[in-house]
Parts: C-alpha cells; sequence; structure tokens
C-alpha cells in the first residue's frame, strides 16, 4: 500500500487525502462521490417520509409462504446442488422456463441463446463491457434509466441522449443523431431504449413506433440493446410486443424476474444473437463464474409450481390501483404548470415542473416536509432535466401516495413562489451535475 | 444510577442524517474494542421510552442537524435525568443558531465576518431586488450564502457576482426560513477540535482544509481524496496558537462542554475569523475531529470512555 501522506520540504506537518490509493484508481471511476442528493435519500428511507423515489417493487404481495417452503425443500432435498457452483450461461431448466415468460412479449428464442445474469442490470453491465470502448457512443432516451448511466460512465462511453414525445424515441431524432454522430468521426455501438412503461419517463412506444425504430437502427448497422423489465406490468393486461420479437439480429432483449417475481433474487436475463451470446457467456464467467444456482433454482419452482402470471396479474391490479392514487392526487394537489406523464403500466411518472422550480434545489424542502423524489437530473448524462422529477408509485400503499402527493404539491407551490420571489424563473436552468445512483433510485 | 448500556444517538430526520450514522457507527466501533456494551439508536418518535427502557448508564448524542444539534435532543435526555455527553441544551441553542452564535462569538472578542440574517418573510415583503441589492451593498462581493441552521456545509453557495445571489438565496432557503448572507473571508480554512476531558477545555491539533473546488462543500466533506488536509495546519506558530485560543474562547463563549469543534478562517494577516461551531462534531471517516484527536497522540476510545464516566460523575 502506498502512503498518501506528502511532506513538505519546508519542514512543514504531513498532508493527507485521507485515501492512500488515491492516485491508483482508474479514470472511469472519475464522478463517482458524495453527494447532497445522496445524503438525503438516506433521510427517505424513514418511516415518516413518503417515498415516492425508489423503484422497489411491492414484494409483500407475493406468496411468502410458498416461497419460504420451496427455498426450504430445495436445500432439504437438492442442497447438494443449490449451494453448488453452477453454470457460467445459467441453469439449462430456468433457460427454458425463460421462453415460457418470454411468449407474452413475442420472443421466440432457443435456451442457448439465453444467459441468465444477476438481475438484467449484470446484463446491461456486460453488453456494454463486450461491444464499448472509451469514447464509443451509446444512444440514449431522454431521459433515461440513471443506472444504465452509470453502467455507460463506468466503461467510459460518451452518451448522447435522443428526444422522446409521448410515444417514446423519436425515430428521425435517432436517425439524425446518428448521422450526425457519425459526421463527428465517432462510433456509435449501442442505442439503448426502454420501449415499454419507460424509466423514468412513463411511456411506451406503440407498435408503428417500434417498427420505425427497428428500421432505423437496422438500416444504419446499429446494434439495439432493449431493455424490458415491465414489460408484462401492462395495467390493460395488453402486453406490449417486444422489437426483439421482430429481428433476432439487430436487438439484444435484457427481461428480468425482479418485477415479476423478487427482485432480492437478483435473477435476470439476455437474449442475444448467437455469436454476442459467446462473448456474453465469457464475460458473465469473468465477472461472477455464474450466477446463484439457489436462487435460480427458486425461480424454476416457482415458475413450475406456482401460477405465476396469476400472480403477475396481482401486480398488474395493485401497481394500477397506486398509479390511479398518483395521477388522481397530481390533479388534486399539484400547482398550474406542473405536467406529468400518464403511465398505462409500470412503476414511474415524469413530471414537468411549473417554470423556474428546480427539482434538486427543492429536495431538502420536500424531504423536511417528509416526502420525496427523485430530481430530473439524474435521467439524464448532460445535466439537463432540472426542472423535471421522477415520482414512483409502485412501493407506498395509495393512501400515502395521496398523502406523499399532497406534500409535495405544498413543497411544489412553496418553491414555485419562491422562484418568482427570486426572479429566478430563466437563471435555474443552468445545467446541474448528474446524479449518482443509489438502489433507492432503482 | 443506571447500569444499562452506552447508547449512542444518531441517524435522525435532518438532511445530516447519513453523516450522522456514520458518526454513530464510528464512536460505536472504538467503544466495542473497549469491550464497552453499546447500543446504537436512530431518532424517532419512540425514543423516550427506549431510553427509559434500556435505562442507558450514559448517552452519547451524535445527532447532526436539527433537534441533534439545537438543544431539543439534550433537552428530552436532561427530562429523563440521563448523564450524556457533550454540551447541554442551552449551548446547543446558542451554537447551532448561526445568527446567535456569531454575536456571543463576537462579544467574546473573535473577529466574526460582517453579516446579515434574512428572514423569507422579511424578502416576501419588500421585494427580492431591493432587498438582495441593499444585503450587496452592505457585504460587498464576494460574500456566503448560507442557511442560518444547520451544517455539512448543505445549502452554502459562495457569491462572486450579484447575479448569482437570488440562486443562492433559494437554495438557503430550501433548509430553512432564515439564510445569513455574510462577508467571504479569503485565507486558511481551519477545523479547530476542543475537548475537555476534565483540565479544561483544550485545543487539539489545528487541521488545515484545502478542498478541491476552493469550497468545502458537502461532496468535499465526504468524498475521500477531495480535500488535502494538513494537521498541524501550514501556518506560522503564532497564528496557530492563536487559532487554538479563539477555538477555547468559541467554546466557553458558547457554553459548551466535553467536545466541540470550530471552523475558523485564518487570512493572510494572521487574523482568525469564526465560521461556525458544532456541539456533536462529525466522527466520519473524513471529519477534521477524529484527524486532530490522531494528530494529538490520542485515540477516539480512550477520549470517549473518559468524557463517559465524566458525565456519568456529573449525574
Amino acid at each position: 500500500m502506498s502512503s498518501d501522506k506528502r511532506y513538505d520540504m519546508a519542514g512543514l506537518s504531513a498532508t493527507t487525502r485521507l485515501d492512500p490509493w488515491l492516485e491508483q484508481y482508474a479514470q472511469r471511476t472519475r464522478g463517482l462521490s458524495s453527494s447532497a442528493v445522496r445524503a438525503l435519500f438516506a433521510v427517505a428511507s424513514r418511516p415518516e417520509v413518503v417515498s415516492l423515489a425508489g423503484g422497489m417493487p411491492f414484494v409483500s404481495a407475493l406468496p411468502m409462504d410458498a416461497i419460504a417452503e420451496t427455498t426450504a425443500r430445495l436445500i432439504r432435498e437438492r442442497g447438494n446442488v443449490a449451494l453448488q457452483y453452477g453454470s457460467g450461461q445459467g441453469d439449462p431448466a430456468l433457460r427454458e422456463q425463460i421462453l415460457e415468460v418470454l411468449a407474452p412479449v413475442g420472443v421466440e428464442s432457443h435456451p442457448d441463446d439465453i444467459i441468465v445474469t444477476a438481475g438484467s442490470q449484470m446484463a446491461l453491465d456486460l453488453v456494454v463491457r463486450v461491444f464499448c470502448d472509451p469514447g464509443d457512443v451509446v444512444l440514449v432516451e431522454a431521459p433515461t434509466y440513471i443506472t444504465a448511466l452509470s453502467v455507460f460512465s463506468s466503461y467510459q462511453c460518451e452518451v448522447i441522449h435522443v428526444p422522446m414525445d409521448e410515444h417514446g424515441l423519436e425515430p428521425h431524432a435517432l436517425r439524425d443523431t446518428i448521422t450526425r454522430v457519425r459526421a463527428q468521426g465517432k462510433r456509435v455501438k449501442l442505442v439503448y431504449s426502454i420501449p415499454s412503461f419507460q424509466n423514468p419517463g412513463g411511456v411506451t412506444q406503440p407498435p408503428q413506433r417500434r417498427r420505425e425504430i427497428l428500421e432505423v437502427v437496422t438500416s444504419e448497422n446499429v446494434l439495439l440493446l432493449e431493455d424490458d423489465p415491465y414489460g408484462l406490468l401492462s395495467f390493460d393486461g395488453t402486453v406490449p410486443r417486444a422489437i426483439r420479437a421482430d429481428d433476432s439480429e439487430a436487438v439484444i432483449y435484457l427481461g428480468t424476474f425482479s418485477k415479476t417475481i423478487a427482485a432480492g433474487l437478483r435473477v435476470g436475463w439476455a437474449v442475444a444473437p448467437h455469436g454476442v451470446r459467446e462473448k456474453l457467456v465469457l464475460a458473465n464467467e469473468t465477472a461472477m463464474l455464474c450466477p446463484s444456482n439457489l436462487t435460480q433454482m427458486i425461480i424454476t419452482e416457482y415458475l413450475s409450481t406456482s401460477p405465476w402470471l396469476d400472480q403477475v396479474k396481482v401486480f398488474r391490479e395493485l401497481y394500477r390501483e397506486r398509479r390511479d392514487a398518483l395521477i388522481e392526487s397530481l390533479a388534486m394537489y399539484m400547482p398550474a404548470g406542473t405536467t406529468w406523464t400518464v403511465p398505462t403500466g409500470g412503476f414511474y411518472s415524469w413530471i414537468d415542473l411549473p417554470p423556474g422550480v428546480d427539482a434538486t434545489a427543492m429536495l431538502p424542502r420536500a424531504v423536511a416536509a417528509r416526502v420525496a423524489y427523485v430530481p430530473g437530473t439524474g435521467f439524464f448524462a448532460d445535466g439537463q432535466g432540472a426542472h423535471s422529477l421522477r415520482l414512483s408509485y409502485c412501493y407506498p400503499e395509495p393512501d400515502r401516495i395521496v398523502e406523499g402527493v399532497r406534500r409535495l404539491g405544498q413543497v411544489v407551490s412553496a418553491e414555485a413562489d419562491m422562484a418568482e420571489l427570486f426572479g429566478t424563473t430563466d437563471a435555474l436552468s443552468s445545467h446541474r451535475p448528474p446524479i449518482a445512483p443509489t438502489s433507492d433510485m432503482a | 444510577m443506571h447500569t444499562g448500556p452506552i447508547i449512542i444517538l444518531s441517524g435522525g430526520l435532518s438532511p445530516e442524517r447519513d453523516v450522522s450514522l456514520r458518526s454513530g457507527r464510528r464512536v460505536a466501533e472504538a467503544l466495542r474494542r473497549r469491550d464497552v456494551e453499546v447500543d446504537v439508536v436512530d431518532v424517532d418518535e419512540n425514543l423516550a421510552a427506549h431510553l427509559r427502557d434500556r435505562g442507558p448508564s450514559c448517552v452519547i448524542p451524535l445527532v447532526h442537524g436539527a433537534v441533534g444539534e439545537d438543544g431539543a435532543l439534550h433537552r428530552l435526555i436532561s427530562g429523563l435525568n440521563l448523564p450524556y455527553v457533550g454540551s447541554t441544551a442551552d449551548g446547543c441553542s446558542l451554537a447551532f443558531d448561526k445568527p446567535t452564535a456569531n454575536r456571543h462569538v463576537h462579544e467574546a472578542g473573535v473577529a466574526v465576518p460582517e453579516f446579515i440574517v434574512l428572514a423569507h418573510s422579511t424578502v416576501r415583503e419588500q421585494g427580492a431586488r431591493e432587498v438582495l441589492a441593499a444585503a450587496v451593498a452592505h457585504i460587498g462581493l464576494p460574500l456566503i450564502v448560507k442557511p442560518s441552521q444547520g451544517g455539512s456545509s448543505l445549502g452554502v453557495s459562495v457569491v462572486r457576482d450579484e447575479g448569482e445571489l437570488p440562486a443562492a438565496m433559494v437554495s438557503a432557503f430550501a433548509y430553512g426560513d432564515n439564510a445569513i448572507v455574510q462577508s467571504f473571508i479569503e485565507g486558511t480554512e481551519v477545523a479547530v477540535s476542543v475537548l475537555d476531558t476534565g483540565d479544561g477545555a483544550q485545543a487539539l491539533p489545528v487541521v488545515e482544509i484545502r478542498a478541491d473546488g476552493g469550497i468545502y462543500d458537502y461532496h468535499a466533506r465526504y468524498t475521500a481524496g477531495s480535500t488535502e488536509f494538513a494537521v498541524p495546519a501550514h501556518l506560522p506558530a503564532e497564528t496557530l496558537a492563536a487559532c487554538e485560543r479563539t477555538a477555547v474562547t468559541i467554546h466557553h463563549a458558547l457554553g459548551l462542554r466535553d467536545w466541540s469543534r470550530s471552523d475558523l478562517i485564518a487570512d493572510s494577516q494572521g487574523r482568525v475569523w469564526f465560521l461556525e461551531a458544532n456541539v456533536a462534531p462529525g466522527m466520519t471517516e473524513t471529519s477534521t475531529y477524529p484527524q486532530a484527536v490522531h494528530a494529538a497522540g490520542l485515540h477516539m476510545g480512550d477520549i470517549v470512555e473518559t468524557l463517559i464516566k465524566q458525565a456519568i460523575q456529573r449525574g
């Protein structure tokens, strides 16, 4: 270990930065730091605070006794397998079952083309690891999933946002951006999109939009990374057809059991073109040798023995009720000038605040009022989003959501007053640094 | 006399919750290495009942921000007749409110940067444009804006151009209804820890703070590597001595007890200016109090054990 103490030649005392490894860190760790926003999320975890911040699935609705019994039985009867190393590609039985889970989104595949990972977050990391060199460009929606940005940053990718409208990613803007970036001599490696019930936007690409996006990426020869954690959680039961369903070569599809079964089991997967899959398996083995046998087997048992689609229906109903509570209370309590998306599935609504109200600057006031959200800048790599925030309705009970929005409405009103008072209506559109993610922001 | 464990209070609902939790864990670890039975307890509505039930032999409040440092928590502990480490409720009240602390410290002969207090209601009544223009005319630029209460530099902005002032005010008012607008003193920023283990308040070695961005903000405070520290500070001997004397003077002027930390600026003429005093100094991995303790050749566990015994004797 090196010392970080520096001695002054004039005989003064040593100086220290309290980190002996400071000069050893890789370039890609730059930007990982403490921030006042992260500090505020520590308060959001307290029960007094209505947290509309984190995207935590409501796992209390799961059949806990059945899962406990399954887990106990697995260890009792097949512990020598469950507690052993497994395949780097994932349990073959689970990969077979994932085909069934993919059926509602229209994806037809082969168990060999599926790789099981520690949540789809791990699959995302592996894809970027396999494809991106420092400086490569990744195109993402504006705004996009906060921890995807973190992955792209950690591999030193350049992230460029492409505008969305109420139907999600705009195909014309996507093509224009690809053209512009290439004209600058840069390589576009991936287009990252969450087509269904997007995080954080809450919008969904209709079928025609998906076809247009697929046409852009195939004609431009860019790989599409389709992240679909919420696809089955459609409130009207109509599951959107995945883009991957219409092209198995141009699209890598990421799926997860985190929203439909249990996030804590950390089991997700990627469906990839054959050649890519080989690379992902090797990368997976490098990263963690193999996914957990125990948690894969719990899911396998659960899928085999429980009416899992009925449970998904329970989740849909539960989240729909909470979405309704959120949207109704936003209409009731938010001041004029506030707008929001109305999601038809998933966990999130995206809120645009009245002119001059800065969501990051407002957060301390909100936490003091016992309500929390994620400020919009976290969902951009370039400091946009100061006047927006994401609300998550998946975890709090409906009455708590109503109370949280009531509190937030007062805070937004006060902050809008403040912006008007100080004339900061325009000044606050300056760039703020993006927020490093915490698990509370998933 | 109670015979229960030592209870460290940390957490709470202030924006400094995370810092407080880290402080609490670190002090608990130092005590447990000495086989002291320690409970770390979060502060919530059940606290009084919990303290009554557990009957701790001593309480160590390490809650930062309001409730933890404004005296309310200390009044609760006193009301339960439990011994505790640290300043009395009255001392906390004086130190926590920055304008009040400024006035007391100034009366004790310590230099305090010129300041005015702006209440949100006043700005609203008199108009922001007029009030802010008057503040700049009175204080001059550069200036610093901060919430009247609270720590960890949350809501603090340095304003070098008048156009930056409105956003700085909005940021400070996010943490409370009153803000201080104060002269920005150029100089060496230091933190001086004070310890009284029974022989009177003594200053520990002066810690110099050189934040990479020039401002010792939340990021600089709690991201290891982003601030350079020198202990003792690279200041002339007489300035170091003045910093130490000033910190002890502040400790007495505010009626503080056991431990405190004063944040000061030494300007190029060697004049020492008061910024703020802390009754529950941070004890995290990157906090200055533990660095000063280490530089003095002391051990955190020994100090806390001594302060606990002292508190128990006080009753």
